[in-house]
């Protein structure tokens, strides 16, 4: 027992610095996944694909909710993810190996998202059989939504009303934490644009806050400014 | 401005995240299995909006399924590691009317149609142009049959039990044997109907209730032989003061 005590490493180690740069840094939680991912996508598909939606899952919901307009951002992520896959089959092993997973999923759900827009103006929707019930996926945790709510609501309105252009920069930059070479692809636009778009989004929200004049949420709990 | 500030905006936008929901994977992925049905085996696909694919396959069909289901539906397919709940019995029972169903894809006069068709009964049949009329388009009979040919769900939505009217079983995507078998099994009579049919009598009525059913309908299996009247239409049972079955709903519109 005190022998593998003593193996363990510190963990402090791994706890970053809350003001210095490090912070900053945090854009990829699984640096190695995406090639992991893809070698099981060009082994197996189908079973390699089940790996994907729960290594991306959150990834492709936090765009689909976040830096897109799209009513049910369920309904686009699972429309991404089947883009996705229908993309991949027409993909052959080698091609699927090189693939850089994380922008190349986001330009699906932005891309989408363009889509059910242009669809849904055209179209209406039509009903499937069955009962009105909801899917069982759609059960979310109820503490989960209203914790989310609470604390993200302000902010991600505030989010959702900057023109698309900056808000899609601010999320993929600091909600899902992509580099600005990523986001400069995905944007179609050189990084330095990227780069301004990501500081004139901040730039807002931060007048957002100046303006309502409440301390920021999430940090605050006890903090009160000029005390 | 304050560095405070500023990096508490970017820590609060790291919490904007936003999770899948549980079973999330289940809505893009779908799930196979192999089920005992009442004649062979019946194989099995659904998401967590429904089952959207079923066929009958010989042993070791299971990946040519998974491949028309990927070409059909362009979606990842696995084998289940559990059982839909309620599939097994429903294959075996033939009641199929618990399950949902995913019909995404299908045009909303196939989807009517296969809806009323889930409403048949175990051991019963009704023609093609009861199902028709069922939907409120009486004269897509044909319609009907083409529809029900493409079921893609067969067995459990039991398109085998719409027959013609003139006691012949009609066609099936399986071969019209398999149809026959699986009417025999789940207990249709198929020699009475046929002996009624070419008697000309596709109306059965009961002389105590003056109810006029179609000759499957389990209310009037059990009319005693003395009271028994068949009619070749509905308006010959009409005339001799006859109302139609609200089991079986002979030639009823579906009510509004």
């Amino acid at each position: 027992m005190s022998v593998a005590g003593a193996r363990r490493r510190p963990a402090s180690g791994l706890q970053r610095n809350r003001r210095g740069g490090v912070l900053s840094g945090v854009t990829s939680s699984v640096p190695t996944g995406d090639a992991e991912i893809c070698r099981r996508l060009a082994d197996d598909l189908d079973a390699g694909f089940v790996d994907l939606v729960g290594a991306y899952g959150r990834l492709v919901f936090t765009v689909a909710a976040r830096a897109t307009p799209a009513a049910d951002a369920e309904d686009l992520a699972a429309e991404s993810f089947l883009r996705a896959y229908r993309a991949l089959r027409g993909y052959g092993a080698s091609r699927i190996r090189q693939l850089r997973l994380r922008p190349w999923l986001v330009t699906i759900v932005l891309n989408s998202a363009r889509n059910a827009r242009r669809d849904a103006a055209r179209r209406p929707r039509t009903d499937p059989f069955g009962p009105g019930e909801e899917p069982l996926s759609s059960q979310r945790d109820a503490a989960d939504l209203a914790a989310a709510a609470d604390a993200a609501g302000k902010l991600g309105r505030r989010l959702a009303g900057l023109p698309a252009k900056q808000r899609t920069a601010v999320v993929l930059r600091h909600v899902v934490g992509l580099g600005l070479a990523e986001i400069a692809v995905i944007l179609g636009c050189p990084e330095g644009t990227a780069r301004s778009h990501v500081a004139r989004g901040l730039a807002a929200l931060r007048a957002a806050y100046a303006v309502e004049g409440d301390p920021a949420p999430g940090t605050g709990h006890g903090e009160r400014r000029g005390t | 401005m304050n560095p405070r500030a500023r990096s508490s905006i970017e820590e609060d936008l790291r919490l904007l995240e936003v999770r899948p929901p549980r079973g999330f994977a289940d809505r893009v992925v779908a799930r196979y299995a192999l089920v005992a049905g009442p004649v062979g085996e019946l194989c099995v696909a659904w998401t967590s909006a429904g089952i959207s694919m079923a066929d009958f396959i010989s042993p070791g069909g299971e990946p040519g399924f998974a491949r028309r289901y990927r070409e059909r539906f362009g979606r990842p397919i696995l084998p289940a590691a559990r059982p839909l709940p309620g599939l097994a019995a429903a294959a075996r029972s033939g009641r199929g009317r618990k399950l949902r169903y995913d019909l995404a894809g299908l045009s909303a006069f196939e989807v009517g149609v296969l809806e009323a068709t889930l409403a048949i009964p175990v051991g019963e049949v009704r023609p093609y142009a009861w199902v028709a009329a069922e939907i409120g388009r009486p004269r897509a009979v044909r319609a009907v049959g083409s529809a029900l040919g493409r079921n893609p769900v067969p067995v459990l939505i039991p398109c085998h039990r719409v027959t013609r009217s003139d006691g012949t079983i009609g066609n099936y995507g399986g071969g019209p044997a398999r149809k026959e078998a699986l009417l025999r099994a789940e207990g249709a009579d198929l020699d009475e109907l046929a002996d009624l049919a070419a008697a000309g009598v596709h109306y059965v009525g009961s002389t105590a209730t003056g109810i006029v059913c179609l000759p499957s309908c389990h209310s009037c299996r059990r009319i005693a032989p003395a009271r028994r009247r068949g009619f070749r239409d509905l308006a010959e049972a009409g005339t001799a003061g006859f109302r139609p079955c609200r089991l079986c709903r002979p030639g009823l519109p579906r009510s509004a």
